[in-house]
């Protein structure tokens, strides 16, 4: 017979240990699924996870994109990191992504074609904007009404796509494009773009905000009142509101900052690696991010790791599908598995496993 | 705009096809609330459904064993949801939320050789004469045996849970488990049963989506379906029989949508297709604002259960 046994305090080891294993367990676990899909287990898992960071021909092209691609994953799963502690669950990050690069597109667009040097941060603070408004539906209907955030959150990215669909049609059509779908391009009108800052590294704007969100959020949560409040909530609501902690305030704080964040990985992406307002510019960072979250153990600095990851099976899952013809979408779901083990092995960090008999006590 | 192109009687019978999905998945929602769990993994469940219900369909040739593959396929993704939150104690938000990213990748994995096959079509349930009523025959007598199904389980749902022994066990479980188990009553084993009851359920509305309402496979074809489905639980204050009003209510919303679409209303097509998604959130708040804080909701829904030696 197997038992758990609750830990009196979480264990620490096992707090470092199980992101590592629950990685260990979705290679296996995926390098299994490649197999049952006709493909070279080790070929495949080799494409994913090294070749587009050390193959000669490869990795050129691919190191860069590590950046570009990590940036949005961290900025999103910072500020959603945060809610989750406190038990806040936005899971709406895709909208609020979207609503982030309309609103700053929108906003830049309106201005075209001038060259002042204002307009970028200009965009950039329409995006934060956008994204905390969209944040706010679900706070402020949570504060008020007792609504529930996740499943209003969530609706919300439903709203949102029909939203970005109807823009990028409509209002925010390039009137130059010739009928076709699709806004101006951003990264090629100077005063609009979000440029690669460092030659060869991949780093622009977003990169530079993910830095700055983490090492906050790294303050915030170890050094400030307010992070102890967040951490308490989220694990005695009841003490916490003895602590004097405001459960509305915090409902407000942490939706509104992880909508802004989200905002801001929506503009940035737009006015840089996508280049435009399109119908599909959203790749579902926003639901990815809620992975790197949790793989990252909540922890900013956990989640830049858990970030980095993520997007290397991004763009290894690209270069496989490239190379071996494995599908997109097993990169989805080796995804899902990832968050699936890492749920899973963390039990050992509440829990002491205990084999043998349980014993009859009197 | 030409509204005199909807005909009231197609509406009808439009609207019991829409609904049909949404019904399923949230009766089955609705159980495993009722046993105290919360998984938010309807989303995952109903495409997996879909697509194995799909899939099995096409190759087998039978609907009917499609829908049975997609009760299993439900069922057997929602498994891996019991055993975490089970078994492993994990967060049940969390762990849903990983049921429906898994099951997006899994069914577009799965799905790929399937696009842009029809799938063969589930036969009508012939009611004799009653199909041949003026109107009614149309609206409500001709449909395929799983709208008759959805309804035959909304009524077995609610006598189960209000009339048996099984259901008073079941909700005693999801009102207070440690109270259930100090009583002797299998907190584990009736919330494991109820876990994949939910699974098997969602799984036929998603393979209802694939094999009557669209009847195609398409990726992430559930759009949001799943979510809608515990709005309903929410909105139907955790009871069956409002659960069934909640369904048509927004299938009949989501047919008056696509009619109004097809009337060619003034409105730009995106506007008319989130206004589901808008009303299920305005439903929410009216919900939510009405009750305040004493909900109807089981007092341990979400809860963990650990069982004290």
């Amino acid at each position: 017979m197997i038992a758990l046994e609750k830990r009196a305090q979480p264990s620490r080891v096992w707090a470092w240990a199980t992101p590592l294993l629950a990685v260990i367990l979705t290679l296996v676990a995926g390098g299994l699924m490649f197999a049952v899909l006709g493909k070279d287990p080790v070929a495949a898992l080799r494409t994913i996870f090294y070749d587009p960071l050390f193959d000669a021909q490869f990795a050129s092209y691919s190191r860069p994109q590590l950046l570009v691609k990590a940036a949005p994953l961290i900025l999103i799963a910072t500020g959603l990191a945060l809610g989750f502690r406190a038990g806040i669950w936005n899971i709406g990050a895709e909208g609020q992504y979207i609503i982030g690069a309309l609103c700053g597109a929108g906003a830049g667009l309106a201005l075209y074609p001038s060259d002042s040097p204002l307009i970028f941060p200009m965009m950039v603070l329409a995006g934060a904007l956008g994204g905390w408004l969209w944040a706010m539906i679900p706070a402020i209907l949570k504060t008020r009404f007792h609504t529930n955030e996740i499943l209003v959150s969530l609706l919300l990215v439903y709203v949102a796509e029909n939203l970005l669909a109807s823009m990028a049609v409509g209002t925010l059509r390039n009137p130059d494009g010739g009928g076709f779908p699709g806004s101006r391009n951003l990264s090629q009108w100077p005063a609009a773009a979000n440029p690669e800052l460092i030659p060869g590294t991949g780093a622009h704007w977003g990169v530079v905000a993910a830095i700055i969100a983490v090492i906050f959020a790294y303050i915030l949560l170890q050094k400030h009142l307010l992070g102890f409040h967040i951490r308490l909530a989220g694990q005695s609501p009841r003490a916490a509101r003895f602590a004097g902690v405001v459960p509305e305030r915090l409902v407000i704080f942490c939706l509104g900052l992880s909508g802004a964040l989200a905002g801001l990985a929506g503009i940035f992406e737009a006015t840089g690696p996508a280049g435009q307002i399109s119908i599909d510019f959203n790749v579902g960072y926003g639901f990815t991010a809620i992975i790197v979250a949790f793989l990252g153990r909540l922890h900013p600095i956990g989640i830049v790791l858990a970030g980095l990851l993520m997007a290397l099976t991004y763009i290894g899952g690209e270069l496989a599908s490239f190379m071996l013809g494995i599908p997109i979408a097993a990169i989805q779901a080796f995804q899902g598995m990832l968050l699936f083990f890492l749920l899973a092995v963390d039990v050992l960090t509440n829990y002491r496993i205990r084999l043998g008999r349980r014993e009859v006590r009197a | 705009m030409d509204l005199s192109a909807i005909s009231p009687e197609l509406m009808v019978a439009s609207l019991m096809v829409a609904s049909t999905p949404l019904l399923l998945a949230a009766l089955g929602e609705l159980v495993v609330e009722k046993a105290g769990v919360l998984n938010l993994g309807v989303e995952g469940m109903m495409i997996t459904g879909a697509i194995c219900g799909f899939a099995i369909a096409v190759e087998s040739g039978s609907p009917v064993l499609g829908f049975g593959a997609a009760a299993l396929g439900g069922a057997a993704l929602s498994m891996v949801f019991g055993a975490l939150v089970l078994g492993l104690l994990s967060n049940q938000v969390a762990t849903g939320l990983a049921l429906t990213l898994f099951g997006l990748g899994l069914s577009s994995l799965v799905g790929q050789s399937y696009v842009g096959i029809k799938p063969p079509s589930t036969p009508r349930l012939d009611l004799g004469p009653l199909s041949d009523l003026p109107f009614f025959g149309r609206a409500f007598f001709s449909h395929d045996w799983m709208v008759y199904a959805s309804l035959a389980l909304t009524v077995a749902v609610w006598w189960v849970l209000n009339r048996t022994r099984t259901g008073l066990t079941l909700r005693a479980i999801g009102e207070n488990h440690d109270a259930a188990h100090a009583l002797g009553l299998k907190v584990l084993g009736y919330r494991l049963a109820a876990i994949a009851f939910g699974g098997a359920m969602a799984g036929l509305g998603g393979a209802y989506l694939s094999l009557v309402r669209v009847p195609q496979w398409t990726e992430g074809m559930t759009a949001g379906a799943g979510w809608i489905a515990l709005a309903i639980v929410v909105f139907a204050s955790w009871r069956a029989g409002r659960i069934l009003i909640g369904a048509y209510l927004f299938g009949g919303l989501t047919v008056l949508q696509l009619n109004l679409q097809a009337a060619g209303v003034a409105l730009p097509v995106e506007y008319l297709s989130m206004s589901p998604y808008l009303v299920t959130i305005l439903v929410l708040v009216v919900m939510s604002r009405r009750k305040g804080r004493s909900t109807a909701a089981p007092a341990s829904l979400g809860k963990p259960f650990h069982a004290q030696a």
